[in-house]
Order: C-alpha cells, then structure tokens, then sequence
C-alpha cells in the first residue's frame, strides 16, 4: 500500500484564528500568570515589614506618569486604526507618540527609584516592603521597557518605509501586548500605591 | 510496501559526511526532528535519572549501609526528581506532542517552527546548566556540588546561609530557563492546534491526542509561569540581598511552598494528560473500536484542567493550614477523582466488545489502566487531610506519586514508544523484545512501587539516607531494591529494541496497525512536508471514512 491520499475533491468554507494572535494571547496568560504571583506575594507581605521605611511614608502617587502611560493605550490604538486605513504617515505619528509616553512613564519610575535609593534609602534589600516593591514595579517596568524595544523597531521600519497597510495585522499583535502592560500597570497601580500604602 | 520510497530519505543522509547530518540536526526548525531530538534528549536524562534512582535503592538496601555519604543521598534524590520531572517527562510530552500534533490535525509544521527549535533548546540548555553543576557548582566555597534542596526546594533550605556555594543557582537558573522553554512549546502547542487544522477538522473532528495536548499546553502555560515567578523571587532573594522568603525579616517560607505547588500541582496533570492522550489513542485501534464517549473524554479532560489548578495545597496539609482551607483542598482533590474516573471508565467500554490484540503497546496501556486506578485511590487516601497528616512524607506518598508517574505515566509513554516507533523511523519494533520489556519492567514496577508502600506505613519517613535495622522495614526495602533492577534490565532491553529495531526492523509501510488518525496517511517516516496535499477530513476517523467508503464514520458522527 502506498502513501495514501485523504484529499476529498471538495471546497469547503474553512476559516481558523491568526496564528500571532492566538499566540500573543498565550503569551498574556503566561504573563499574567507571572504577575499574579508578583501581587499575591505584594499583598500577602503588605505591612509585614519589621524595619521602615513604610510605604505611607515615601511612596507619593505618581499621577502625571500613570496618566502617559494609560493614554499610551489610546495612541498605538490610533495608530493601527491609521495603518488599517492605509495612512502610514498617521501610523507613524501615533506610533511615536506612543514610544514618547512609553518612555516617559520609565523616566517617572526611573526618577521615583531615584529618589527612594538616595534620599529616603529604601533598597531591595532594605526591608521586605522594598523586595516586594521593587520587584513588582520592576517586573512590570522590564514589560514597558521590552515593549518599547519593540515599539521603536516597528518605528525604525516604518522610517524606512518597510511597514505597509498589509502588517496593520502583526503591528495590531503587538498592539496587545503594549495593551497588557497597560492593564497591568492598572493592576499594579492599585495595589502598591492605593491598597498598599 | 513501497519500501523504495521509505528506504530513499535514508540512504541520502547516510552518504552525506557526518558534520553536515549533525549540522543539520543542531540547525533543524522541522517539527519532526525537534520531536526526534526532544525525546532522544529525553531518553540520556532516563537513564541518568535512573542510575540516581539506583543509586539511592542501593544505599537504602539494607538497614546501616554506607554505599553513599549522607550528602551524596541529599544530591541523588534532588537530582532525580528535577531529572524525571523537567529533563525528562517533559520532553518526552513535548517530544511526541511536537511530532504527532501537526501530523494528526494535517499541518506541515507547527505555527512557529523557529520558536519551536529556541524552545527545544533553551530544555536542552536548562538540563545541561543543572548538571554542570557537578563540576562548577563549588565555586570559591568548596561547599557541595550538585543541588542538594529536595526537588520542591522548600525555604530556607536555599536561603544563602543553609546552602553555599552556587549549587542552588545552578537548580533556579536550571529551571528558570527551561520553565521559559516549555512556556514556548505550550503556546506553539496550543497555536498549532487552534490555527493549523487541515480543512474539515473543527474541534469536535479532532483527533484526542490533539485535544488533551490543547489542554496540557493550557496548563503549561498557566503552571509553569508560577514556577517562573517564584524561581526569580528565589534569586532576588539570593543575589540581591531580598526577603521573599526570609523568615527573619518577615519573609514566608510558606509562602515558597503554596508557590512552588501551584505550579507542582498542574504539572502532575501537564505529564498525566498526555498519557491520557496516548492511551486515547492506542487503545481503540488495538481494541478495533472507536473511542466510547469522545465528548464526555474531551470535556473530562477540561474538567480536570480546571479541577487540577485548584487542588495544589493537598500537598501542605501538615504545614497547618486553616481548617476551611484543609477542607476546601480535600473537597477540589476528592472532585478530581470524578472526571478521571469518567475516564477510566470509557478506556474500558472502548475495549468492552471490542476485538482486543495485545500488541506491546496495547500491553502498556492496559497496565496503565489499573495501575493508574490503584495510583488514584491512594491519591484519594492521601486526599484525606487525617490521612494525610499521619503519612506525609512518609514512603507512602513517595510510592503514590511513583504509581502515577511510573506506573500512569511512563507505562503509556512506553506503549507511545512502541506505537509510533513505526512511523517515526519507518521499522517495526521487534514484538518479541517488546513483550519482554513489558513484562521485566511490569514486575519490576510492581516489586518496587507495591511494596514501597508497606515501609511507609510502618513510619519510614521519605529522604532519609538510612535507617535502624529491626522497624520492620528491612525485608521491604531490599524487595524495593530488587524490583529496581528488574526495570533497570527492562530498559536496558527497551533501548536495545530501539536500536535494533532501527537498523534491522522489518519495514513498517504507512500504516502497520490499520490505525485512523491522519498520521498513518504519510510515508514512515514522513516526508519532511509531512503530506504531498493538504488532507481534507470529514469524521474523527479520516482514515477509517477512506478504508471504508460504503461506510464512513461522517454518517454517524
């Protein structure tokens, strides 16, 4: 018996989910899998520290960078609503914009860090308000940064006329992704500086 | 038989020198080959793993003995459970899935063939970090070498001061980078399955193999990143001076243990589902029967998806929860034993009536079926916090939880072997040599696993390294022991099966066992594009609807 053959002469209507967004969405289980390790363990050790510096004392709200980064949300959506419209020069705009808010929520962690190490000397290893708090802003600041890292080679093709009105669907993929660090931000948001301080 | 076109792929490789052939195994992106290569991989770990398992029998053989240092004992058994569970029945649940899955949904290769090879190689590299522990660990210290903190690592046994040196790193970073790995495969796994299928086969068409491994690689996903999380908490707590786990500053050893076992948990039912799934598939073809009930099995196994995430603190009664959440995880552990059973129970009315050959693999899974069963009462026994708390680490539960692994798990990836060797190299496994390995390693199995559980009803607590003669657990220790050597002489002969087989087996052809699924469709072994056309299904069974066209499964189904 040779190799056989199970094509049936027949066409039929045969649709199925885009591979990268089916995967990006495993990629959000996973990471949101890895982030509610992160909150349950801020939560759990919220107000077990032995040694200060307390929350209440040195964390301030950072309102002005929460705002940046949460309408980043809004401006990759933009973004791809453009390119799906065939205006890369829009998509462009937007897309820069968004790198611009991006960056500008790392400058506000960068600077909050600062302020907590040098002048309130609350380091990872301080107390275990400092490991916790650390980690989670810092798992979720590696997020941002990596989303930024993809954000500006999408931007460096479209500069180099690479990116068309056809990759509206793969950009779109990675719209999500920047989207999941967005709500997580939410997440994280809430419980360090509202439930947790 | 076209045997011509079977024996051509071969006779090409074997004129091209050897750095290219290897070359072109290290550069592969072919769903196939990774399969290949992932349970080849598999394989060196199994018998690595193996020797520590002998290893430790050895030691525990006779009451006083001093084979092994106390130390050397504290390495083997944390160096066998991260082999078995990580280097070893993980890949080989990849392995099959990464070969089979596009194969039987109709596909030439998974989603992402290259995330599929950095996947593979991020396992292969997290394995050889573990071992190279044996040779860097010691760093400046002189303190240990191989990991020595129990499989499940419990704090503050790896807090810098109980463990020096590095071997502990050696462990986390191990983990952590095959974690990411199998992070990978799952969502090429559950991609693959949902975006790959040939034309016709919706999700109620597809084969069950694919179905269980949809929800294994769910699974994967949601347990392993647990791991993850909690295996970079250990190092910020190592190397950076934190307190996750630092009792002294407020940190929470208990903390480490409801973390690592709701990953710990899962895994068991990421490695037990797949066996599900092999004997999902063998069982009808050797009973010539379709498969009794596949809505109820797909939705069983969805239930136990569920369930399974639920269940992980049955392993931390003695830790001294609350009495609501003793009873909470009593209650999810006892439901689990609904859906499994809904299981056992359609293997069995698939073979019921059926017209059984006992075929090797056929032999494995009819094995798996009561040992598997036996596994879940003690599981159910174990289940039960009073029970529990009187035989916690004792050998009791160390026999359980090898009546799963071994007895469930290994049994149906040895009927896979034997099932699929077939296609996957184009020769028949030698039945003869077959049967033989069934039954040494089933007699072993039982010497071993059966009479495991005495001791630790008699008290003998798990990992010691040795124990005061006259308890009662002399003479069943040394049967343990015998029975280790039965399974060592099994697998010596499973793996010269494979190799003769390989280079002197009969011909397979296409489809030895007048099977179903769209993998006997294709050479053995397939064709590097898998099918010459994209196949279009209309049942579960497209090969049946093919072999029978006066009556074709797509009436009934």
């Amino acid at each position: 018996m040779n190799a056989t053959s199970v094509t049936v002469a027949e066409t039929i209507q045969w649709d199925r989910p885009v591979r990268g967004r089916v995967a990006m969405f495993g990629l959000i289980a996973a990471e949101a899998a890895i982030f509610s390790i992160f909150v349950v363990a801020y939560l759990f050790y919220t107000g077990k520290s032995l040694t200060g510096p307390m929350p209440k004392d040195v964390l301030s709200v950072p309102i002005f960078y929460t705002i940046c980064l949460l309408s980043s949300s809004l401006t990759i959506h933009l973004a791809v609503s453009a390119l799906r419209r065939k205006g890369v020069r829009g998509f462009a705009v937007w897309w820069f914009a968004t790198i611009a808010l991006g960056t500008a929520f790392v400058y506000g962690t960068a600077t909050e860090w600062h302020r907590l190490i040098y002048h309130d000397g609350l380091t990872i290893s301080t107390n275990l308000f400092g490991t916790t708090y650390y980690s989670l802003v810092g798992l979720h600041g590696f997020h941002v940064v990596v989303g930024l890292i993809a954000l500006s080679i999408v931007m460096a093709l479209t500069l180099l006329g690479n990116v068309r009105a056809e990759h509206a669907e793969r950009v779109d993929v990675l719209s999500l992704y920047w989207h999941f660090v967005d709500a997580v931000w939410v997440v994280v948001f809430t419980v360090v500086y509202v439930i947790g301080r | 038989m076209s045997s011509d076109s079977i024996a051509l792929p071969r006779a090409e490789t074997a004129s091209r020198p050897l750095v290219d052939a290897l070359h072109g195994w290290v550069t592969t992106v072919d769903h196939k080959r990774l399969g290949i290569l992932y349970i080849l991989y598999a394989l060196i770990f199994l018998v690595i793993g193996g020797i520590e398992a002998g290893i430790m029998r050895i030691q525990l053989m006779h009451a006083h003995n001093d084979f092994v240092s106390p130390q050397v004992f504290n390495r083997m058994f944390t160096m066998h459970g991260t082999t078995m569970i990580f280097f070893v029945a993980m890949p080989l649940v990849f392995g099959f899935a990464n070969y089979l899955i596009p194969l039987m949904i109709g596909a030439r290769d998974m989603a992402f063939p290259r995330l599929n090879a950095f996947s593979f190689w991020l396992m292969a590299f997290g394995g050889f970090l573990l071992y190279f522990s044996l040779v860097g660990a010691n760093g400046l210290y002189g303190a240990g070498n191989a990991p020595d903190v129990g499989w499940f690592a419990y704090a503050p046994l790896t807090s810098r001061t109980f463990s020096v040196g590095h071997s502990t790193d050696f462990w986390t970073l191990g983990l952590l980078v095959s974690g990411f790995g199998s992070i990978g495969t799952a969502i090429n796994i559950l991609t693959t399955i949902l975006c790959m299928r040939c034309a016709g086969m919706s999700l109620g068409k597809m084969p069950l193999l694919a179905w269980l491994n949809l929800v294994m690689s769910g699974m994967v996903i949601l347990a392993i990143s647990p791991l993850t999380a909690a295996q970079v908490m250990l190092l910020v707590d190592r190397y950076l001076g934190g307190h996750f786990f630092d009792t002294q500053a407020g940190g929470s050893a208990v903390v480490w243990m409801h973390f690592f076992w709701i990953f710990g948990h899962p895994e068991v039912y990421v490695l037990a589902i797949p066996a599900f799934a092999f004997a999902s598939e063998i069982i009808p073809v050797f009973s010539r029967k379709a498969i009794f009930g596949y809505p109820v099995m797909v939705a069983a196994t969805i239930c136990i998806g569920f369930i399974g995430m639920s269940v992980w603190a049955h392993h931390m009664f003695t830790v001294g929860m609350s009495s609501s959440a003793n009873t909470f995880f009593v209650l999810s552990t006892m439901a689990i034993a609904v859906p499994t059973g809904i299981k056992i129970f359609n293997w069995l009315a698939t073979m019921w009536g059926g017209k059984i050959e006992f075929k090797t693999p056929m032999l494995f899974c009819v094995a798996f079926l009561f040992q598997f069963l036996v596994a879940g009462l003690t599981g159910i026994m174990l289940g039960a916090a009073p029970f529990d708390w009187q035989l916690s680490n004792s050998y009791f539960v160390v026999a359980h939880f090898h009546y799963v692994i071994v007895g469930g798990i290994l049994f149906t990836i040895f009927g896979a072997f034997y099932y699929w060797f077939p296609k996957m190299s184009g020769k028949m496994c030698n039945e003869t040599l077959g049967k033989l390995h069934f039954w040494l390693f089933f007699i072993g199995f039982h010497l071993t696993f059966d009479f495991m559980h005495i001791p630790g009803m008699l008290g003998m607590p798990r990992r010691i390294y040795t124990y005061e003669p006259g308890r009662g657990w002399d003479v069943w220790n040394l049967i343990v022991t015998i029975g280790v050597f039965f399974q060592a002489l099994g697998t010596v002969i499973f793996v010269t099966n494979l190799l003769w087989s390989y280079f002197k087996g009969k011909a397979a052809g296409s489809d030895p066992w007048d099977a179903w699924t769209l993998e006997w469709s294709t050479l053995s072994p397939p064709p590097v594009y898998n099918f010459a056309s994209i196949p279009v299904v209309k049942s579960r069974r497209p090969l049946w609807d093919l072999k029978h066209p006066n009556d074709p499964d797509w009436k009934y189904e």
